[in-house]
């Protein structure tokens, strides 16, 4: 081993070429070989640009203005083209964010993994096969002999994210660059992918540049860990000092941020529920040829629920597993094929009175603020439009309500009401969104992975915003999510969902200390948690030990495709 | 002087302000007759009386083109109107519906996409009559197509937009829906669209009047007269040079505001 650093970034300073705004401030770390450092950063830190900077691969708008990068004791930024490229790949490897973008669809698995090899090796072809199949079997691609000539369409998103490691790792790199590698990925597979990551450069002896905004996992599997907070390093150190004695009041506000259990809170289960789904079938229309009969998609399978009033249910489940098209047939947006829904005891239909009471009284929040938002209308006449069904209620009061609701979301209406909503940060429009279903003073809200789309501190935020409005407001609320730190924050129940069925539901506390279905309890063991210590430090740990259960009950993940499927 | 969306903007409103005011001008006022021949002065060269020369039966160019705006300026702006009207009405049930609406008027409009523009208001022209209106009527169905696939497309991604379902779950009616939040996002291309249109239709109702097809003389059209200049190319430029480049003019105003319109018009710029 090698005592000079591998990586080091001294001084480094980005711009933007029109503005000269600084997209990365005078930054400097090291990394060491074999070591796993983690860039941890909140979007607009600069933490991708500078894993982009080193490859040299900085958009064509950024410019370097000051500062060296020495990979191997050689400088990256005087480096000519030809070695430049030779580094790219041979030395330094990437794997991204987006698995579905970032393999090429038209070349078959064996090309692709063939590629970096036959550029930077002497192998011969049976020799570079050989490899290759070594490599595929290694990361558990089941039949590598036939996915050779697979194209990536016929693997899962899990799936390609580890040929994309496979691709990148053949080649055996010195230092492997992983920009969000896991984040569009499900929890259980995020967790797969990671570990096969640090396996693999573990025994080659790889150091990796893991840049992410998912503390407790990054806390997880790195050595060391890097804060940055637009543009500059606020803090840096070995990961277990970071997390248990983090010097800096960013880093300890991204670690108040984390989302922690409260008490469990009392809701009287004994009255009628506000909302209550009986036997809910959601099947899609298949496709079918001309000659062939239309083969329905089954979504839900049967789904029984009841929400009380004043309670939180949180839905739960990987991608896929019919959460939202729940939500949505909950809302009324899509049609069930069977099954009843009823509201404070009153079954509903499309055609009658109750279904227009209930429309009144139910409201919902979206995923995503830069979507759930009319880009034309302002801030005023997004919630006018939400207080226009509203039985007797004049302009006045409608102004006044609109005043006073804004106010409740910390948005003053002085400043913000004639505001576009372009004119927002994401949190504040996710503000916005709230406050127009809460307008209407709902009894029932149904909130549809409202804080996955924003940044770690603003998620805390708009979450202890939103249970603030539902206490004060006592509505009900179908709250869907993937993450389950989140859900642990604001549940009082939750049901956990599998290929359109609930598999598990309970309370908070029982669902997370004593998880009975083996799904529930793999969802679980996928993410890290960040726990203090008696001590008064922070660790990281697993909730559950996944390995053995796994063994015993023969789980696999949740995404159906997630081994080969049909060639 | 760099070419930003201001620059594209101040050029292109000025020429078109240029051309709107000749044709309100022309409706009222020409400093001769354009129609009434005056056989003493034919082809007379430009010169303070005759601005820009008199043609072959000694009738004062510059009050033609004033006239010819008119009936050009007032030809194009109708058939736009049509064709925007009822193209983007016929989009929004289209694009929004879906089914099999939207399936019979996608082959309608493939079928009349089939035809070359040109060809198309050509057969209109022999069915409708070649004056005045029929070249409103059969440019406005050929042009109808453009607009009713440009606004279905746009329409198609705002269906599913977020907030399209979140008025939804405020309990407004689909109606409600379709003009408040659908039709405004779809001003900006539309708008694009109907200014580069009046362009085209502008050219095609000068190239109908100048195969004869459009209106009959002595009625002048920018078209017609570029038509009739013909013979008289090598005695008398100024005939064909003036239409010519009013006609280019205009091209060039509208594109130019039609470019500065659209970065204008971006909902995604406002409120910055």
């Amino acid at each position: 081993m090698n005592a000079a650093p591998l990586l080091e970034v001294n001084h480094l300073q980005l711009e933007t070429r029109q503005s000269a705004k600084r997209v990365v401030d005078d930054i400097g770390f090291a990394v060491m070989r074999g070591e796993i450092v983690g860039i941890v950063g909140e979007s607009g830190s600069g933490k991708s640009m500078t894993a982009r900077a080193v490859m040299r691969l900085e958009p064509p708008a950024i410019q370097r203005t000051a500062g060296r990068i020495l990979f191997d004791g050689q400088d990256v930024i005087e480096m000519p083209p030809k070695k430049l490229r030779q580094m790219r790949g041979a030395k330094v490897g990437m794997v991204f964010q987006e698995p579905m973008t970032s393999l090429n669809p038209s070349m078959t698995i064996g090309r692709q993994l063939d590629e970096g090899l036959a550029l930077h090796s002497d192998y011969t072809a049976a020799r570079r096969r050989e490899l290759t199949l070594q490599m595929l079997t290694r990361i558990g691609i089941q039949d590598p002999e036939k996915s050779l000539t697979a194209y990536p369409h016929h693997f899962s998103g899990g799936m390609r994210q580890r040929i994309m490691l496979a691709a990148v790792m053949l080649v055996r790199p010195a230092l492997l660059i992983a920009d969000e590698p896991t984040t569009a990925l499900d929890a259980i597979v995020q967790r797969d992918v990671l570990e096969l990551m640090v396996e693999l450069t573990r025994e080659q002896q790889t150091a990796v540049l893991l840049i992410s905004h998912d503390l407790p996992m990054v806390a997880r599997y790195t050595d060391k860990i890097i804060v940055m907070e637009r543009g500059r390093i606020v803090e840096q150190g070995p990961t277990a000092d970071i997390i248990a004695t983090p010097k800096h009041p960013y880093t300890r506000k991204l670690l108040s941020s984390l989302p922690s259990r409260g008490p469990a809170r009392n809701i009287d289960r004994g009255v009628t529920p506000v909302v209550q789904a009986k036997d809910i079938v959601v099947d899609y229309p298949g496709r079918g040829g001309l000659f062939r009969k239309n083969q329905d998609v089954r979504a839900l399978h049967g789904i029984d629920l009841e929400i009380h009033p004043r309670e939180v249910l949180a839905l739960v489940g990987g991608s896929g597993s019919g959460k939202t098209t729940l939500g949505w047939t909950i809302a009324g947006l899509l049609r069930k094929t069977s099954g009843q829904l009823a509201f404070d005891g009153e079954p509903i239909d499309r055609a009658n009175s109750a279904w227009q009471r209930y429309r009144h009284d139910c409201q919902m929040v979206f995923q995503d603020p830069y979507s759930s938002l009319d880009p034309r209308m302002t801030v005023r006449k997004l919630l006018q439009e939400s207080l226009r069904t509203v039985p007797n209620m004049n302009d006045r009061a409608r102004n006044q309500r609109i005043d006073q609701v804004l106010e409740e979301v910390g948005l003053p209406a002085q400043e913000y009401a004639d505001r576009y909503p372009n004119a927002l940060s994401g949190g504040q429009r996710q503000r916005i969104a709230i406050a127009r279903a809460v307008s209407r003073r709902p009894k029932f809200v149904i909130a549809d992975e409202p804080v996955s789309a924003l940044d770690v501190t603003v998620r805390a935020q708009i979450l202890s915003l939103f249970s603030e409005l539902q206490k004060h407001y006592g509505f009900s609320c179908l709250f869907i999510s993937h993450d389950l730190a989140v859900v642990e924050q604001v549940a009082d129940r939750v049901a956990v969902m599998q290929r359109g069925r609930i598999v598990e539901q309970g309370s908070r506390d029982a669902i997370f200390d004593a998880p009975k279905h083996a799904y529930t309890r793999e969802l679980l063991s996928a993410i890290p948690l960040l726990e203090i210590t008696p001590t008064g430090g922070v660790k990281t740990r697993w909730r559950f030990q996944a390995d053995h259960l796994r063994h015993e009950d023969g789980i696999m993940s949740d995404e159906p495709d997630c081994q080969n499927v049909a060639y | 002087m760099k070419f930003n969306a201001n620059t594209n903007l101040l050029v292109g409103s000025l020429l078109c302000g240029t051309i709107l005011v000749a044709a309100l001008l022309g409706a009222f006022w020409t400093p001769f007759d354009p129609m009434t021949p005056d056989f003493a002065h034919r082809l007379h060269a430009p010169d303070t009386t005759y601005w820009l020369g008199t043609d072959e039966f000694g009738r004062d160019t510059f009050s033609r083109i004033l006239y010819g705006a008119t009936t050009s300026v007032g030809i194009s702006f109708m058939t736009v109107l049509i064709a925007m009207v009822a193209g983007t009405m016929l989009g929004l049930i289209a694009g929004y519906m879906r089914g099999w609406v939207d399936r019979l008027m996608m082959c309608f409009t493939d079928a009349l996409l089939a035809f070359p523009g040109m060809l198309l208001a050509l057969g209109l022209l022999a069915v409708v009559g070649a004056n005045k209106y029929g070249i409103v009527v059969a440019l406005g169905i050929a042009y109808l197509p453009s607009v009713l696939r440009l606004v279905r497309g746009t329409v198609l991604p705002l269906r599913e937009r977020e907030f399209v379902h979140a008025s939804r779950i405020m309990g407004n009616s689909e109606m409600f829906i379709l003009f408040r939040h659908i039709l405004p996002n779809c001003f900006g291309p539309m708008m694009v669209l109907a200014t580069s249109m009046f362009g085209w239709v502008l050219l095609a109702e000068s190239s109908l009047s100048f195969l004869g097809l459009g209106v009959p003389p002595p009625a002048p059209t920018w078209g017609n007269m570029l038509a009739g200049s013909r013979p008289f190319m090598m005695q008398a430029g100024w005939l064909g040079i003036f239409p010519g480049l009013c006609i280019s003019m205009t091209l060039l105003g509208i594109n130019l505001l039609g470019d500065a319109l659209q970065d204008k018009l971006d909902p995604y710029s406002k409120g910055k």
